[in-house]
C-alpha cells in the first residue's frame, strides 16, 4: 500500500519536474500502472466502515463506534475501527495448523489478493488525456482490445483461490465451502458471460474504452444511451451473477455460517484472514467498476450527451464547470461542519473522556477547512485558461463521476447483502441453471435481432 | 525485455507441463498443468494475439481446468493415484518400442526444418474482428463440425450419467 502511494507520488513528481507533456511518458506510464490498484486499495476501508455501518442502520443499531485515537477523542464515525481491526490482525499469531497442506493453505490468499487486484487493470478512470503538445495518455492500466474478456479470464482464475483454500484446510467444513464456491463460480461465470455478450452486440466492441464512448447519445428519443438502458435484462442477470462470483450474500454458501462454521476459510485466522477479507471488498469495488463502466456510462458525468467530453476540454467550459463544483463542494462541506457542531450542542455532556469534543474537531476538518479552501478556490482562482488545464479539468471530473457511481454500486452490494436471506444450496444452482441461463440465452438472441433491426 | 519474457514464459509452460506429468497427487498434477495453460497464454501475449491468449486462460486455465479440479476435489481419493511400483516391466518396454523412434522422427523433423523468415504480422492480428472473420468465413465448415462434435459429447455425458443415475 505505501510502496504504491511512493510510486504513485514518485510519478506524480516525474510529471511534474518534466512538465506535463510527452517528456514525462515514463512518468505517466508508471501513474497508469499505481491508479487503478491505488483506487481499489483505499476503496477497502470505506467499504469495511459501510458495510459496519450499513448493516447497523439496517438493523436498527447505532453499529461500531466505540474504537477512538486515545488524546485526539476522534472516532470518526466508526472509521477507527479499521485501524483497531488492522493492528489487530497484524499483530494477531500467524497459526499454521499442522494438518493442512503447507503450499496451498498459503498460496491461497495471496492468490485470492492478486486476482482481484489484477482484474481492475482494464478499467478506464476517465477519457484519455489529450495533451496539446500530442501525448496522449490513457488512465488505464492495460489498453487491449479485449478488455472485458480479460476480466471475464481473470475472474474465473479466481475460483482456484476458494477452492484451494477449501481443500489445503484439510477441514470437511473447509472443503465443502470450496466444493460449493467452485460449483456456484462456475454456474455463474456462464450467466455472466452471457450478460457480457449482450453487451459486445450493443457496442460492437470488447474494448472498455470503445464501449464508455458509445454510451453517448440517445436511445429511442429519449433514453440515454447507458447500458442499463439498452439492455436492462444484462443489467440485471449481470447484478445477479456479480453478487454470486463476489460470494455475498444471498449467494454466500460457500461461507454459510449456520451450516459450514465459516466455509472455506475456517482453518485461516490473523492476516491470512484478513487477505480473503480485502480481496472481497477489492472485489466488489472492481465488479462496481466494470457495472459502472459497461452499464452506466463509465466516466460520463451525466447521462445523454450532457457534459460531453468534447464540451468539457475547451478551457471557458470546464472553468465554469470546476467553478459549480467548488461552490457545491463549499456550500455542502458547510452545512456538515454546522451539522456537526449542532451534534456536538447536544451530545457534548454524554461522555465524560475527550470523545465530548469529537464534534468541534470534525466540523473544523471536514466541514468549515474544505468549505473555505473551496470557497477561497472559487475567489482567487478563475480556473483553467490553457487547453491543457481543461483536460486535467475534464479527466479530475469524469473520475469523480466514476468514483461516485462506483461508491453507490457498492452501497448497493452492502445494501442487498443485509436485505436479502440466503439461498438454499439447490435453489442456487436452480436459478443459475433453469432460470439465469435461459434467460441470458433469449436475451442474447433477443438483442441480437434488436441490433440486427438497428433499433439499438 | 522480449527473450527474458520469453524464456521466463516458456520455461513455466513446460515444467509445468513436465509436473503434470511426474506428481503423484492428481491435484498436485491439475493445478501445474494450470500454471503450464497461464504460461501458454502468457506466450501467446508475446506473439501480439491478445484474443487467443485471453481465451486460453478463460477456457482451458479457467473452465476445463476447474472442472478437473472440481471432479479431483469431490472425490478426493488418493488410493487411485499410482504407487512407485505399479508400472509393469512390460508395459514400460511397450512404451520405449513406440516412444523412441516417434521421438526420433520428432526431433529429426525439427533438427532438419527449414524455417523461413516469417513476413510481419498484420495490424489486426489475433484481435476479435479478425479472428471472427476467419472463424466465420474460411474456417466455417471446421468450426461447425467442431460444435456439432461438442454437441455430441455432451449429449453422450448427459445419457452415460443418466444412465447410472436410474
Amino acid at each position: 500500500m505505501s510502496a504504491l502511494l511512493a510510486l504513485f507520488l514518485a510519478a506524480a513528481g516525474f510529471i511534474f519536474w518534466q512538465g506535463f507533456g510527452a517528456e514525462a511518458a515514463f512518468g505517466w506510464m508508471l501513474l497508469s500502472a499505481a491508479i487503478p490498484w491505488l483506487f481499489v486499495l483505499n476503496m477497502i476501508p470505506p467499504m469495511i466502515w459501510m458495510e459496519r455501518k450499513g448493516c447497523a442502520y439496517i438493523q436498527d443499531r447505532v453499529g461500531p463506534e466505540r474504537a477512538f485515537i486515545p488524546g485526539l477523542g476522534l472516532r470518526m464515525a466508526g472509521l477507527i475501527h479499521n485501524l483497531a481491526d488492522v493492528v489487530k490482525l497484524v499483530t494477531k499469531e500467524e497459526l499454521l495448523p499442522k494438518h493442512v497442506n503447507r503450499t496451498f493453505y498459503v498460496a491461497a490468499p495471496m492468490l485470492s489478493m492478486a486476482v482481484a487486484l489484477l482484474v481492475g487493470a482494464v478499467v478506464p478512470f476517465c477519457h484519455e488525456l489529450r495533451f496539446s503538445d500530442g501525448f496522449v495518455f490513457r488512465a488505464q492500466a492495460l489498453d487491449l482490445n479485449v478488455g472485458l474478456l480479460w476480466f471475464l479470464s481473470m475472474s474465473s482464475i479466481g475460483v482456484y483461490s476458494v477452492a484451494l483454500a477449501g481443500w489445503s484446510s484439510n477441514n470437511k467444513y473447509g472443503q465443502l465451502g470450496g466444493l460449493r464456491a467452485s460449483a456456484s463460480m462456475i454456474s455463474y461465470e456462464t450467466v455472466l458471460g452471457l450478460s457480457v455478450a449482450t453487451a459486445f452486440l450493443v457496442h460492437g466492441s470488447t474494448s472498455l474504452n470503445d464501449m464508455v464512448s458509445g454510451q453517448y447519445g440517445t436511445f429511442l428519443e429519449v433514453l440515454p444511451r447507458w447500458g442499463i438502458c439498452t439492455m436492462p435484462v444484462g443489467f440485471v442477470l449481470y447484478m445477479i451473477a456479480a453478487l454470486a462470483e463476489t460470494n455475498r450474500s444471498p449467494f454466500d454458501l460457500a461461507e454459510a455460517e449456520s451450516e459450514l462454521v465459516a466455509g472455506f476459510h475456517t482453518e485461516y485466522g490473523a492476516f491470512k484472514f484478513a487477505l480473503f477479507f480485502m480481496a472481497e471488498y477489492v472485489s466488489i469495488v472492481v465488479q462496481s467498476l466494470i457495472i459502472v463502466t459497461i452499464f452506466l456510462g463509465g466516466w460520463q458525468p451525466l447521462p445523454w450527451n450532457l457534459l460531453h467530453h468534447d464540451w468539457l476540454v475547451e478551457p471557458a467550459n470546464a472553468a465554469l464547470v470546476l467553478r459549480w463544483l467548488l461552490g457545491a463542494t463549499a456550500l455542502g462541506a458547510g452545512a456538515f461542519g454546522l451539522w456537526c457542531l449542532k451534534w456536538h450542542r447536544t451530545n457534548r455532556l454524554r461522555w465524560k473522556d475527550s470523545r465530548k469534543n469529537e464534534g468541534i474537531v470534525l466540523a473544523m476538518m471536514l466541514g468549515f477547512g474544505p468549505a473555505l479552501a473551496a470557497l477561497l478556490a472559487v475567489l482567487l482562482w478563475g480556473g483553467p485558461t490553457s487547453a491543457d488545464g481543461g483536460v486535467f479539468t475534464a479527466a479530475v471530473v469524469e473520475f469523480s463521476a466514476l468514483a461516485g457511481k462506483t461508491l453507490f454500486l457498492c452501497w448497493v452490494f452492502v445494501w442487498i447483502r443485509w436485505t436479502v436471506p440466503r439461498f438454499r444450496y439447490d435453489q442456487l444452482m436452480h436459478l443459475a441453471w433453469k432460470l439465469l441461463i435461459p434467460l441470458g440465452l433469449v436475451n442474447l438472441i433477443g438483442t441480437a435481432v434488436l441490433v440486427k433491426t438497428g433499433v439499438i | 525485455m522480449h527473450d527474458a519474457l520469453f524464456w521466463f514464459c516458456a520455461s513455466i509452460a513446460v515444467g509445468g507441463a513436465l509436473l503434470a506429468m511426474l506428481r503423484r497427487e492428481p491435484l498436485k498434477c491439475a493445478l501445474s498443468l494450470i500454471a503450464s495453460f497461464v504460461a501458454l497464454a502468457g506466450l501467446y501475449f508475446l506473439l501480439k494475439s491478445p484474443f487467443p491468449a485471453v481465451l486460453q486462460i478463460l477456457l482451458y486455465a479457467g473452465a476445463i481446468m476447474v472442472l478437473i479440479v472440481f471432479v479431483i476435489m469431490f472425490l478426493n481419493d488418493e488410493s487411485g493415484a499410482p504407487g512407485k511400483g505399479d508400472i509393469s516391466r512390460g508395459g514400460l518396454v511397450l512404451a520405449v518400442l513406440i516412444l523412441v523412434p516417434l521421438g526420433w522422427i520428432l526431433i529429426r523433423a525439427i533438427w532438419n526444418a527449414d524455417l523461413p523468415m516469417m513476413p510481419a504480422a498484420p495490424e489486426d492480428f489475433g484481435t476479435v474482428p479478425a479472428m471472427g472473420e476467419k472463424l466465420f468465413t474460411t474456417w466455417l465448415y471446421p468450426f461447425e463440425v467442431l460444435s456439432l462434435l461438442l454437441l455430441a459429447a455432451m449429449a453422450g455425458a448427459v445419457l452415460l450419467a443418466k444412465k447410472r443415475l436410474d
